[in-house]
């Protein structure tokens, strides 16, 4: 509690306003894509946006920390970056990649004790994310390849080639072009199903909530530690806001460089170990040719937390309950396609909102600085 | 009856914890230069900022002509003609000159630029004061000297009359300063009122009429500057008297060299010209050596290649008997070498960064600021409040101030404090003083030779004549990346330095 606490005092009361106001801007454009496509359900079609998971009761709420579980440690991976002042926009090759790395270990590592299974394959999950990240980090600290370029390119390369593997080994499921189940290596879901569940008379319908969510809450603690309370953190940081004074003070920085882009690499292929794991019925894989959604949304969610682990966790839940207030929009007579617009829009206006907001903060500052001459 | 062209009359302005401008009044007069004096942080900046109408006056009232206006914000300024260069030029580096004077106020005709009527106004106004321009050549291709004309026929352009300038002469060559002071006679000639923010009390004797100085927030006094001597000056601004001739003891170096050069030969950045060819010398134990010459004859490169910011083309660097020509910047930091850099901004800090974090810079991954790779905040707390005593770092929040909210004389004290702070052997310190007040200066050199006296190596870079005769020993002048001249400062003069440092007297040195 003193953690989080002493995390969102550090910057003060305005940068949550901000973060509000960014939301509100983003909820208003929704309202209005809302009106002009159905305007008779337009009021009600916004509150059931507005109140996201709670639609659900319980299960609704598990189902918002299911979903936020990858968008939390996407986020962490582009936010980490940022703070190292790298745009690390190939969250969604990282997490793919990461994805499969999962599945084929689970599928070909059954020697492993079941109960450790999971981990096993998650741990391979993070070390694949981290190959993916390593390489525009190579190409950055080497040859001085701008590292959006490289990690857009590995984006691509990374999808394609999980489809190739995906085709040719065991985990595929060539009946519907898609992995195969790899429930022997769910994550455990440590009595978080006794707890987000809705009852259906005496059947408890359970959400998909698993460890996963704590687990993203860890790793936040562990990279909130390590930027503010480590030698390493204040190498990095210190790369990511002066490299050249960095490099006077006999810091590393192609180091730094290469790490940090490991780093933020780990994250997502976490994220995509988590996912693709997730118990009963989870998610597989599909052969097609699209780049992951969790790891784009990976940008909003670290620009709307402000790139600070603790920021990012309250962002990757909030846009995880806008997604789920969408998925509760069916009920409504709106066309999927327009709710995915509207929730997208959302999003994306929030962070660009805060954006902005963050340009007259830095205006601010200026005009504050010469009065203090 | 006096001709004010501004009055700012009883200006007082608040800021949280500081009242940086209590009770000041200034009056402009049509067609004079008028100094504004006064140390970092003595509220210069806020006051022309209030006239600018970047700040608002928590009290007293603006003048203009006679009549009381409100500026609120800069357009207003401009409105009522106040112009300002700032110290930190507001260019837009990839367009030509043409294009950022006329920028904001473009002629254009439905809808589409119509540059010749502009190109016309800006020629002929760059004739008339004398301002050399190219208008075609591109802002980031062209002298400081030039951004700084760029700068001022904005101000004309636009057609302001009362002109501000903020310490305009910091950037500047000692050739430069002094084709600023004759444009800026010429433009008072032709009727501006100039006001001029400076902390050096020569140029004022040089281009000013009259001289308000400025301390603590507080107004001193105004003064007439032909009747007022530099000693006056300085001590109205400091409150004190100030030694312009530093109390130095002759210099009694050991015969071992603690930094030596061995023909080093360096580039100007990957596959650049040679910016540095074939030097040699040493530095002596308990010497001050100065580099001496005009900006852009090597210096940078030459102390990149000593600190290991860049690795020469050839040749070698010794620090006593050992060769560190391949070792990284931190092997020679650990080795005792020391850098102020030139550029306070780009090397010198994190700007981001608290004032304590960038006080352990150098040594944050040393016992006792670290353990088991976790930093420890409490000694590196009180190592910055330790320098902070020491070296008279001053800055609103203590230790957990953000940098960059420092005025730039304190950020310039802190990089010495931590630089100086690690009791190095070499301390290579490249214009330690630019954009100081008298004070700090005189502070810093203090410092220099107290290190000096206790047994220190100091290579000194410096671009002033003042600086580089007062305090140095031994003086090496570089022009076009050779060494040309190599003289003990006692058998030295400006003159003839200054014929060294233009290239005017060749050859190798002695």
């Amino acid at each position: 509690m003193r953690l989080i606490r002493r995390a969102l005092s550090a910057r003060g009361f305005a940068s949550a306003l901000s973060s509000v106001t960014a939301i509100m801007v983003g909820l208003l454009v929704g309202f209005i894509i809302l009106l002009v496509s159905n305007p008779r359900q337009a009021v009600a079609g916004l509150s059931i946006i507005a109140s996201g998971g709670f639609t659900g009761g319980m299960k609704g709420v598990g189902q918002v920390l299911y979903y936020a579980t990858p968008l939390i440690l996407t986020g962490l991976s582009v936010g980490f970056a940022f703070r190292t002042g790298l745009f690390n926009i190939g969250a969604p090759g990282q997490l793919i990649v990461g994805a499969f790395a999962g599945i084929w270990t689970a599928t070909n590592c059954q020697w492993v004790p079941q109960p450790m299974l999971w981990l096993f394959c998650l741990v391979a999950a993070m070390l694949a994310g981290a190959l993916w990240g390593a390489i525009p980090g190579l190409f950055k600290a080497l040859l001085n390849v701008h590292e959006v370029i490289a990690c857009i390119m590995c984006n691509y390369i990374g999808m394609y080639l999980v489809n190739y593997l995906i085709k040719n080994t065991n985990a595929y499921d060539s009946l519907k072009n898609q992995t195969v189940d790899v429930t022997k290596a769910a994550i455990p879901r440590w009595g978080l199903d006794n707890i987000f569940y809705s009852l259906k008379g005496r059947y408890h319908d359970v959400s998909s909530v698993n460890g996963g969510i704590l687990i993203a809450l860890v790793l936040a603690a562990i990279i909130y530690v390590i930027l503010n309370k480590t030698v390493f953190g204040y190498e990095l940081k210190a790369c990511g806001f002066n490299r050249n004074a960095s490099r006077y003070a006999g810091i590393k920085e192609k180091r730094g460089v290469m790490l940090s882009l490991i780093i933020a690499g780990a994250l997502s292929g976490v994220a995509g170990g988590l996912m693709y794991l997730a118990p009963a019925g989870g998610l597989h894989i599909n052969v097609v040719e699209v780049l992951s959604t969790q790891g784009f949304n990976g940008i909003p969610v670290a620009l709307l937390g402000m790139s600070n682990p603790i920021g990012i966790i309250f962002a990757g839940i909030f846009v995880a309950y806008i997604g789920q207030g969408g998925y509760y929009l069916q009920r409504m007579e709106y066309m999927p396609e327009v709710i995915d617009i509207i929730i997208a829009a959302i999003i994306y206006f929030s962070a660009f909102a805060l954006l902005m907001r963050q340009g007259f903060d830095s205006l601010a500052r200026r005009l504050g600085k010469d009065g203090q001459r | 009856m006096d001709d004010y062209v501004i009055e700012m009359l009883n200006i007082t302005k608040d800021f949280p914890g500081i009242r940086a401008n209590d009770d000041i009044t200034l009056r402009l007069r049509r067609g004079e230069i008028h100094a504004l004096l006064g140390e970092n942080g003595a509220g210069k900046s806020t006051l022309m900022s209030v006239l600018f109408g970047l700040y608002r006056p928590d009290g007293g009232s603006i003048l203009k002509d006679g009549k009381p206006v409100t500026v609120s914000n800069p357009n207003d300024a401009n409105a009522l003609g106040i112009g300002m260069v700032h110290q930190h030029f507001k260019l837009v580096h990839n367009f030509t000159v043409l294009e950022n004077i006329v920028l904001g106020m473009e002629t254009t005709r439905g809808g589409a630029l119509r540059m010749d009527k502009a190109r016309g106004q800006v020629v002929e106004l760059s004739k008339k004061y004398g301002l050399s321009i190219d208008p075609d050549a591109k802002i980031s291709d062209v002298t400081v000297g030039m951004q700084q004309r760029v700068e001022i026929l904005k101000m004309l352009y636009r057609e302001n009359d009362v002109l501000i300038f903020d310490e305009p002469t910091a950037v500047l060559t000692p050739q430069e300063i002094g084709e600023l002071m004759k444009i800026m006679r010429g433009l008072a000639n032709e009727g501006k009122s100039i006001l001029f923010i400076t902390h050096k009390l020569n140029e004022i004797k040089q281009a000013a009429q009259r001289c308000t100085v400025l301390r603590k927030g507080q107004c001193v006094g105004t003064v007439d500057v032909a009747d007022t001597s530099v000693e006056q000056m300085s001590e109205m601004m400091v409150g004190r008297k100030v030694e312009f001739v530093l109390d130095k003891q002759p210099a009694r170096p050991s015969e071992r060299a603690a930094l030596r050069a061995d023909r080093l030969c360096v580039r100007a950045g990957r596959g650049g010209k040679l910016a540095v060819k074939d030097v040699s010398f040493s530095v002596r134990k308990g010497e001050i050596v100065c580099v001496a010459g005009i900006d852009g004859n090597g210096q940078r490169e030459l102390v990149y290649a000593l600190t290991g910011l860049i690795q020469p083309e050839s040749g070698r660097v010794f620090l006593g008997e050992r060769d560190v020509t391949k070792a990284s910047v931190r092997e020679r930091n650990k080795s005792g070498v020391a850098h102020i850099p030139e550029d306070r901004h780009l090397h010198g800090l994190v700007l981001d960064y608290s004032l304590a974090e960038n006080l352990i810079l150098k040594g944050y991954y040393r016992h006792p600021f670290q353990k088991f790779g976790f930093l420890r905040f409490n000694p590196i707390r009180w190592h910055a409040e330790r320098l902070m005593n020491d070296f008279d770092v001053r800055s609103g929040q203590g230790a957990h101030t953000t940098t960059r909210s420092m005025s730039g004389g304190n950020q310039q004290k802190a990089i010495i404090a931590r630089e100086m702070g690690e009791d190095p052997d070499v301390l290579i310190a490249v214009q330690p003083t630019r954009g100081l007040d008298v004070g700090a200066i005189e502070y810093i050199h203090k410092r220099i030779i107290a290190a000096r006296d206790g047994g220190k190596a100091v290579l000194l870079v410096s671009l002033e004549l003042d600086e580089v005769l007062n305090v140095s020993d031994r003086i090496l002048v570089i022009y076009e990346g050779e060494i040309v001249a190599d003289m003990l400062a006692a058998q030295a003069d400006a003159q003839t330095l200054g014929l060294y440092m233009a290239g005017s007297r060749g050859g190798k040195a002695v």
